[in-house]
């Protein structure tokens, strides 16, 4: 079914699925995709003032446990959704690439914050400018820290997300891994999403 | 003046020779951690972290371990380097004040003042009266949800997961203070240099009596919770602990050095915003074992609330007074005068343009932050943005101790030592 | 504002020409020590009746903006009993070797400050157990980010950047003390190996 070998034979541009999408995959997939939407674990992968936020979130007022979230899956091979809570020094890269790594599909990725989305006011020769020049992400949560409501919202979008899956496609499920060059993007599309934008520009104008 | 901790006959089986306070026995422990030497074994090498829910935040602990004894503790710090101070030389003063919240991020408004202090300090500024009381009240607010954090992750760490809870939802009712004063939850960036960001809404001192009416309450419940109890005082009580004389050579501050017994409180050894003139004691711990900490820590709290309770009372009798200097060089004149006076106008465009601009110089100020003692060393050129800002890191420095505290220990103390140093990545990492 | 601190004059007395100048600024002492006998004076601030600087309160270094002005180590003092502070500063001239005795010996609390000062500015502190980087990582090879020739954003290229942090393995950064029995030793840089199959303790170039 689902489970034919994406690489075997075919490019990857075009994969096409043994089974083509029909009644009872459409049965099948809202089934499927209602049980992981509502039992999404997440990793916390918690670094800086969006982890407080997001232990907030956890907490009584907020609750995360009516999204089926309240088990914190601190190991990476029982997670389904990591959650990067923070700010991502480059020291700290190859360790959320290695536990990116190690959860098992079907995984997705929350960027909360500014800091992991694009590096937030950090725009200097530690910071990465947002995760996703390491591992890929589903969804981004704008804030510094975004309000719990504002993480709620993230995770809601991405439940969105999930029921809209279909387990007859298999580009979804597919490893991005980090290539032969040492990265994940191509150089210059890291370039281009790390470069500074905004009023960052003007910020280093002295006076 | 200084309060001792109280009933530590409580538990207390006593001292041994070398003056360090022995363990509660809970169980019957086999000697030596349970290596055997004649077998051969190996030392084995565990790597907790960097990322770990135990390690409050991205800490890296490489322990030896023989059996279950660690014979070394090496920590790895950096996984949170943010090159704030390599920033800071890139911004004017005022902008820095959003970086500060970055720091500590558990009592942002902490570091607000603490580095507005330094920036005053500097230029010789002179804060009005509610100002002040303002900026007290923001360090205590500070300081009760950081110990609540504090302790809420502990008790996480050493099995209990209720308190957590309580304590969050305490959090949430200072949250809601802040929110309401500055708009934000936890960026607060609520000082200027020369003030404040704005002054408390109406209404707001209402809320805070009413949160300062009830949180001995919850005080309360958390003290029996844990100080009583037989599972919290066998981990706690002779683990970890530190001499006086070693926590002086180890620079710790705050909480850490205080319940080895040092009476230093920088609120009361070199006062900052009128600290002199409110009615507060100081808890000094006995034995500087986890258990001191935590009584330390769970008293300040409760002397928080009394500081509060004053600054309350002053905040009523300085209703409309300026919470700003006067000195149109450093605070934004009101945008009627901008709007209408060249001078005025003048003033705001350089102001907004090339920021505020301390004389040439340095200055270093300390202020008693939830986790030590906070200090900011400024130097200027004369310009606009510093030469160099210094962050004086309580939390790194008070981590440089953890191998002298873990060598000897059993693995699970680890966890309960690294959470008894009260460390917050971003301050150590910065 | 301006309030001298009586250790200056004792100071002067003691150590004599070693004691370069001092200043007042926002009402705090500085005092410049020659680097050649900077452990002595610290020492002698440390142990002496009188002075009993017992606290260390902060170890970092400044570097200005006008390149020539000499870097300068910045030592802040405590007396804990006497409720006195003091900062003693010493200058290092960037054209020459950036080292100066460590005071590791005699405040334990300089351990990891000075490790930090090492690893973002470039001195060396001599007689340091254990110098090497401490927030960026061992093979850190851009450079000491808080020089004023360190541009902000780094040297090399983001993409740069990234694939050298993603090339790193998390378990490959071990202290040479660690690395006796870590199983990442084979991935360790040779360099590093030969030094420690010397039986080198001490800290990286």
């Amino acid at each position: 079914m689902g489970l034919s070998n994406p690489k075997a034979g075919h490019d990857d541009t075009t994969t096409v699925s043994s089974v083509s999408p029909n009644w009872v995959t459409t049965r099948l997939d809202f089934l499927t995709n209602w049980a992981r939407s509502n039992s999404l674990w997440p990793m916390p992968f918690g670094t800086a003032c969006c982890a407080i936020e997001f232990m907030a979130t956890a907490a009584s007022r907020f609750d995360l446990a009516r999204f089926g979230m309240e088990r914190m899956s601190f190991s990476p091979r029982q997670a389904d959704v990591l959650i990067c809570a923070g700010r991502l020094p480059f020291k700290l890269a190859p360790v959320i690439r290695r536990i990116w790594d190690q959860m098992p599909q079907p995984k997705w990725s929350i960027s909360m914050g500014a800091c992991a989305s694009s590096g937030g006011i950090f725009d200097n020769y530690s910071m990465v400018q947002g995760i996703d020049t390491i591992i890929p992400v589903d969804v981004y949560v704008p804030g510094c820290p975004p309000r719990p409501e504002g993480l709620m919202y993230g995770i809601l979008l991405l439940q969105k997300k999930i029921k809209g899956e279909t387990f007859t496609d298999d580009s979804l499920r597919v490893e991005k891994l980090v290539g032969p060059s040492g990265l994940f993007l191509p150089a210059e599309r890291v370039d281009e999403l790390s470069e500074p934008f905004g009023n960052s520009i003007s910020q280093t104008r002295s006076s | 003046m200084t309060l001792r901790t109280v009933e530590m006959a409580l538990a207390t089986p006593g001292v041994d020779a070398a003056g360090y306070p022995t363990r509660v026995p809970l169980g019957v422990a086999p000697e030596n951690g349970g290596y055997r030497e004649d077998l051969g074994a190996e030392h084995m090498l565990v790597n907790i972290g960097p990322q770990h829910p135990a390690t409050h935040g991205v800490l890296r602990l490489v322990l030896e371990l023989e059996g279950e004894t660690v014979k070394r503790c090496i920590p790895h710090i950096g996984y949170l380097h943010s090159g704030f101070e390599k920033l800071g030389e890139y911004r004017q003063y005022n902008q820095i004040i959003p970086l500060t919240d970055r720091t500590d991020y558990l009592s942002p408004m902490a570091n607000n003042v603490a580095f507005a202090l330094a920036v005053e300090q500097l230029m010789g500024l002179e804060l009005t009266e509610r100002c002040k009381v303002l900026r007290v009240i923001a360090c205590e607010m500070s300081r009760i949800i950081s110990h609540l954090v504090w302790l809420g992750t502990t008790g996480i760490d050493l099995g209990a997961y209720t308190p957590f809870l309580w304590s969050f939802q305490e959090r949430e009712r200072i949250y809601n203070l802040q929110e309401a004063w500055t708009g934000a939850r936890l960026t607060t960036s609520v000082t200027r240099i020369g003030g404040l960001m704005a002054d408390v809404p109406d209404g707001w001192e209402a809320g805070l009596r009413e949160f300062t009416n009830t949180f001995p309450k919850t005080l309360q419940e958390i003290d029996t919770m844990f100080t009583r109890n037989a599972i919290w005082i066998g981990r706690t009580q002779g683990v970890g602990a530190l001499t006086a004389e070693e926590a002086i050579n180890l620079s710790l501050s705050g909480p850490m050095i205080r319940a080895s017994g040092v009476d230093y409180d920088v609120r009361k050894d070199q006062p900052y915003l009128d600290y002199d003139t409110y009615e507060f004691d100081v808890p000094i711990g006995e034995y500087g074992d986890i258990y001191d900490r935590y009584r330390v820590r769970l008293e300040e709290m409760a002397q928080s609330n009394r500081i509060l309770e004053q600054a309350l009372a002053r905040l009523g009798r300085l209703k409309g007074a300026p919470i700003n200097v006067s000195d149109p060089r450093v605070v934004l004149p009101p945008k009627s005068r901008a709007m209408s006076d060249m001078e005025a106008m003048i003033f705001h465009f350089k102001q907004v343009m090339e920021g505020v601009k301390p004389p040439a110089g340095e200055a270093y100020v300390g202020v008693e932050n939830p986790k030590g003692e906070l200090g900011t060393y400024l130097v200027s050129d004369g310009t606009s943005k510093p030469v160099r800002w210094r962050i004086r890191p309580p939390s790194f420095i008070n981590l440089a101790s953890l191998p002298t505290m873990c060598e000897g220990a059993l693995l699970a103390d680890v966890i309960a030592i690294n959470a008894s140093v009260d460390i917050v990545m971003g301050e150590v990492d910065r | 504002m301006a309030t001298l601190s009586p250790s200056v004059p004792a100071l002067r007395s003691e150590f004599g020409s070693s004691i370069e100048r001092h200043l007042v600024s926002s009402g705090q002492t500085v005092v410049y020590v020659t680097r050649d006998r900077s452990h002595d004076v610290l020492a002698w601030l440390k142990d002496t009746p009188g002075q009993e600087f017992n606290y260390l309160t902060d170890v970092t270094a400044v570097e200005y903006r006008d390149p020539e002005r000499p870097l300068e180590v910045v030592y802040q003092l405590r007396s804990l009993g006497r409720r006195a502070n003091l900062r003693v500063k010493v200058a290092l001239d960037k054209r020459g070797t950036l080292e100066v005795r460590s005071v590791y010996n005699l405040w334990r609390g300089a351990d990891w400050l000075e490790r930090e000062v090492y690893d973002m500015f470039g001195i060396t502190f001599v007689g340091h157990p254990d110098l090497r980087r401490i927030l960026m990582w061992e093979t850190y090879a851009e450079g000491y980010p808080l020089r004023k020739d360190f541009p902000l954003r780094g040297h090399f290229s983001r993409a740069e950047q990234t694939r050298q942090a993603l090339a790193a393995n998390p378990e490959a950064h071990y202290s040479l003390e660690e690395l006796s029995i870590a199983d990442a030793y084979g991935e360790l840089p040779k360099e590093m190996q030969e030094r420690l199959a010397k039986g080198e303790r001490g800290f990286l170039k």
